[in-house]
């Protein structure tokens, strides 16, 4: 077996950060590589230097045993590199000829469009090319991805955690296709954070911690515990524990039907109940109605029809976001850093935000600003907020996991009766998100309605008292934990 | 009656033609997501360089050349602002027009350009002149530059995802570059036609805010050429109404008929807001810089 791609020894720093330490890292054609690591622990930096983003500040990459400098996308492309990005880079307006015409330039539309039908049928799928590639589902942009490489003549071809966007049984069909890619000779690197996908699909795994490989293995012999172990350092395993004591219903949805952005389905019909002293998870694949059910929740879309109680205040549905917050809604929102904070403020008024408004530093004319430092001082320490330099610092410059202990130390701080929370842990590393998922609990058992959405089903079913699946917009079951994953997993692909 | 149509007919092109070549140029720009607000300085380059160009004894088309210059070289510092140093487009696009404004009113008086007549374009058939059997020929090629050429993908893939267009190795800044250089050529031109053809002498306001009623265009269009053109005539229809309704002798009040193309315009623009489906039709990436992720 050869070595298609070599990288040697790798380092790269951002501004004083080591990113990568000496890596050493090889693809060969005809197998499976899986990366695996933490955020943060440098598997995307190593790719960007593979594709020819980042140029390495010490060591080097070879291509067929020939030390090469890749200086950009495009001299990637030409060197057979292909990478599939995580985050589409599809132009939605395009039609799918045109996005891979756009990759694949010089070439005439005839012969694009003949070598991506071709190879479309040896991968066992089928396209047209002239549907608009923003009316595809993400599985179908994906394919379209995967073919705009290989119609480049990628022979060494990157995926960047490729499940992530994908439902259970697409994610199948996936690793199926890139199984193919592999026997039809190319060298497959497959980034990723989940252990069975490494574990079932991959020839070889490589481990990255803190910007070091810490271990090149074989499937052969590894579990998920120890690969656990590799990859965070230390065993954090969480165990689920169900509520102790359940009290009134809190928070209250009745048919609640709201129309989604364009061509989304949006909600229709959405019932359920929260009690005080349980959390509720709303199960489903990203996409079926989880951003509208949030906007609703948090009064910031109104819906169509339906009400939404909330215990002693009657219906809030038509209610803005400021009455529901004052009369004890938190909120922990999908996008931390475009809903949760203002990244370009520092730590001190984000966190003072809330109390602002309700006038707990000073009233109209001036800002107590001592009182709110105070505040968020002891807020920090309290939420064990790590990676403030000053308070003064601006909040976008916090680490994933720290801006969410913010975000968190400021909706927690009244006590809310009622929170929501929206994929709290994603982009969290394993230990980040353990300390999210504690808060949460904590606030159940002093005796707040949870409501937990997030499209992460072992999240959902770690915290979850009694679990809700929305698919296609709708609640079409709902199960008490503890529940089996399989049948929840049914339930949110299930087409009834 | 008749003489009155005829008129008004054969006026329309003239005055169609100005905002269809710079309603081309901004849907240029536009498609590689460059929000341009300067349109109005582009044309007064244009304008002027027209007229001084004829003063100084060039031929009309030569002259429309120097239009053509001057509105790239005004572009080239658009380009500069907006798509390297990545200031923001609307301000450097309004910037930009009180500039020109300035620049132009010195350059004429210091030159003694002012209300002197030009010969200017002659017609050449049907009493139009060569220009306006320009402008059709001119938007099938927009059209193809946009649709059939890979720099016409590359362009507008900038303007929809420019993350995108970099994964795919296309360079953004030097698109956006030449996007507005080429659509600033073809602004001024439209600056140009007005002294050239239309005015055929120089008043500080001659281009009278056409800059503007030609942005309105665009969204009105919807960043499609041959409904740009087609908005064009319909405002051509009536700002060649004007001067025949007051030669006529009716009882219009001078200053109200003068306001009826800012009024079509304001009309223009709620009724594509009302319609609502233009969001989608806008480039998606308009306005927006392109500065790629140093980390994730």
């Amino acid at each position: 077996m050869t070595d298609t791609l070599t990288l040697s020894s790798v380092s790269k720093s951002f501004g004083g950060f080591r990113a990568l330490d000496t890596v050493d890292f090889v693809a060969r054609a005809g197998e499976v590589h899986a990366l695996l690591g933490e955020n943060g622990a440098g598997k995307s930096t190593l790719m960007n230097i593979a594709c020819g983003l980042y140029a390495p500040d010490e060591g080097h990459v070879a291509i067929d045993g020939k030390t090469v400098r890749i200086s950009g996308a495009r001299d990637a492309a030409a060197r057979g590199i292909g990478m599939v990005h995580q985050h589409f880079k599809l132009v939605p307006a395009f039609s799918v000829l045109e996005n891979i015409m756009l990759f694949n330039p010089g070439r005439s539309p005839a012969e694009v469009a003949g070598k991506a039908q071709d190879l479309a049928r040896q991968m066992g799928f089928e396209i047209s090319l002239s549907d608009k590639a923003g009316t595809l589902g993400v599985a179908e942009q994906q394919r379209i991805e995967i073919l705009k490489v290989l119609v480049a003549g990628a022979r060494i071809i990157i995926l960047d955690e490729p499940t992530a966007v994908l439902s259970p049984e697409e994610g199948r069909m996936l690793m199926g296709l890139v199984r193919k890619l592999a026997e039809a000779g190319s060298a497959v690197i497959l980034v990723t954070h989940k252990l069975h996908e490494a574990l079932h699909h991959s020839d070889r795994i490589t481990v990255m911690r803190g910007g070091r490989k810490i271990s090149e293995t074989t499937p052969e012999g590894m579990d998920p515990a120890s690969l656990t172990t590799l990859i965070v350092g230390e065993q954090i395993i969480e165990k689920p524990q169900l509520s102790k004591a359940v009290g009134p219903i809190e928070v209250e949805l009745e048919n609640v039907t709201l129309g989604g952005e364009a061509g989304r389905k949006g909600l229709v019909d959405v019932s359920f109940r929260v009690r005080r002293g349980e959390i509720y998870g709303v199960a489903g694949v990203s996409g079926n109605g989880q951003n509208e059910l949030s906007a609703a929740i948090m009064g910031l879309s109104f819906p169509s029809s339906g009400r939404i109680g909330m215990n002693g205040l009657g219906d809030v549905s038509k209610r803005g976001p400021g009455y529901r917050r004052r009369h004890g809604l938190g909120c922990i929102p999908v996008d931390r850093y475009s809903h949760g904070l203002a990244g370009r403020i520092s730590v001190t008024d984000n966190y003072a935000v809330n109390g602002a408004m309700a006038g707990a530093y000073g009233g109209w004319g001036f800002f107590k600003r001592g009182l709110a430092q105070a505040a968020a001082r002891e807020a920090v320490a309290a939420y064990d907020v790590q990676g403030v330099r000053s308070l003064g610092q601006r909040a976008g410059l916090l680490s994933g996991g720290n801006a969410q202990k913010l975000v968190i130390a400021r909706e927690f701080e009244g006590a809310p009766r009622v929170v929501l929370a929206h994929s709290p842990s994603r982009g969290l590393d394993v230990r980040a998100g353990a300390a999210v998922h504690e808060r949460l609990r904590a606030a159940r058992d002093r005796g707040a309605a949870v409501i937990l959405i997030s499209d992460d089903l072992d999240e959902i079913m770690l915290l979850s008292d009694r679990i809700g699946v929305l698919n296609s917009g709708r609640l079409t079951r709902e199960f008490k934990a503890p529940a089996e994953r399989g049948d929840i997993g049914a339930a949110m692909v299930s087409h009834e | 009656m008749s003489d009155f149509l005829l008129n008004w007919l054969i006026n329309i092109p003239g005055f169609a033609a100005p905002f269809a070549l710079a309603a081309l140029g901004l849907i240029i720009t536009e498609r590689a997501g460059v929000l341009n607000l300067g349109a109005e300085g582009f044309m007064l380059v244009g304008a002027l360089a027209g007229v001084g160009a004829m003063l100084n004894g060039s031929a009309p088309l030569l002259a429309l050349g120097g239009s053509v210059v001057a509105g790239m070289l005004l572009g080239l510092l658009f380009a500069v602002m907006v798509a390297s140093l990545r200031i923001n487009h609307v301000i450097s696009g309004l910037a930009l027009v009180f500039f020109a404004q300035a620049l132009v009113s010195f350059i004429a008086s210091a030159e003694r350009w002012n209300n002197k007549a030009i010969a200017g374009l002659e017609p050449v058939f049907l009493g139009q002149d060569v220009v306006i059997f320009a402008v059709p020929l001119l938007t099938l090629a927009v059209l193809w530059l946009l649709n059939k050429t890979r720099f016409g993908l590359s362009l507008r893939a900038v303007g929809e995802n420019p993350g995108a267009a970099d994964a795919a190795g296309i360079d953004v800044t030097a698109m956006r570059f030449a996007a507005i250089v080429i659509g600033a050529g073809l602004i001024g031109l439209a600056g140009g036609y007005l002294t050239v053809a239309v005015a055929r002498i120089w008043v500080d306001t001659v281009v009278g805010g056409r800059g503007w009623i030609a942005i309105a265009l665009v969204i009105f269009a919807r960043w499609h050429p041959w409904r740009a053109v087609l908005g064009a005539v319909l405002f051509g229809c009536i700002e060649a109404l004007i001067p025949r309704i007051a030669a006529t002798g009716a009882d219009v009040p001078r200053y109200f008929l003068q306001m009826t193309p800012y009024l079509a315009t304001l009309g223009v623009m709620i009724w594509a807001a009302l319609r609502g489906s233009d969001r989608w039709a806008q480039p998606a990436a308009l306005g927006q810089h392109h500065i790629r992720e140093e980390r994730d």
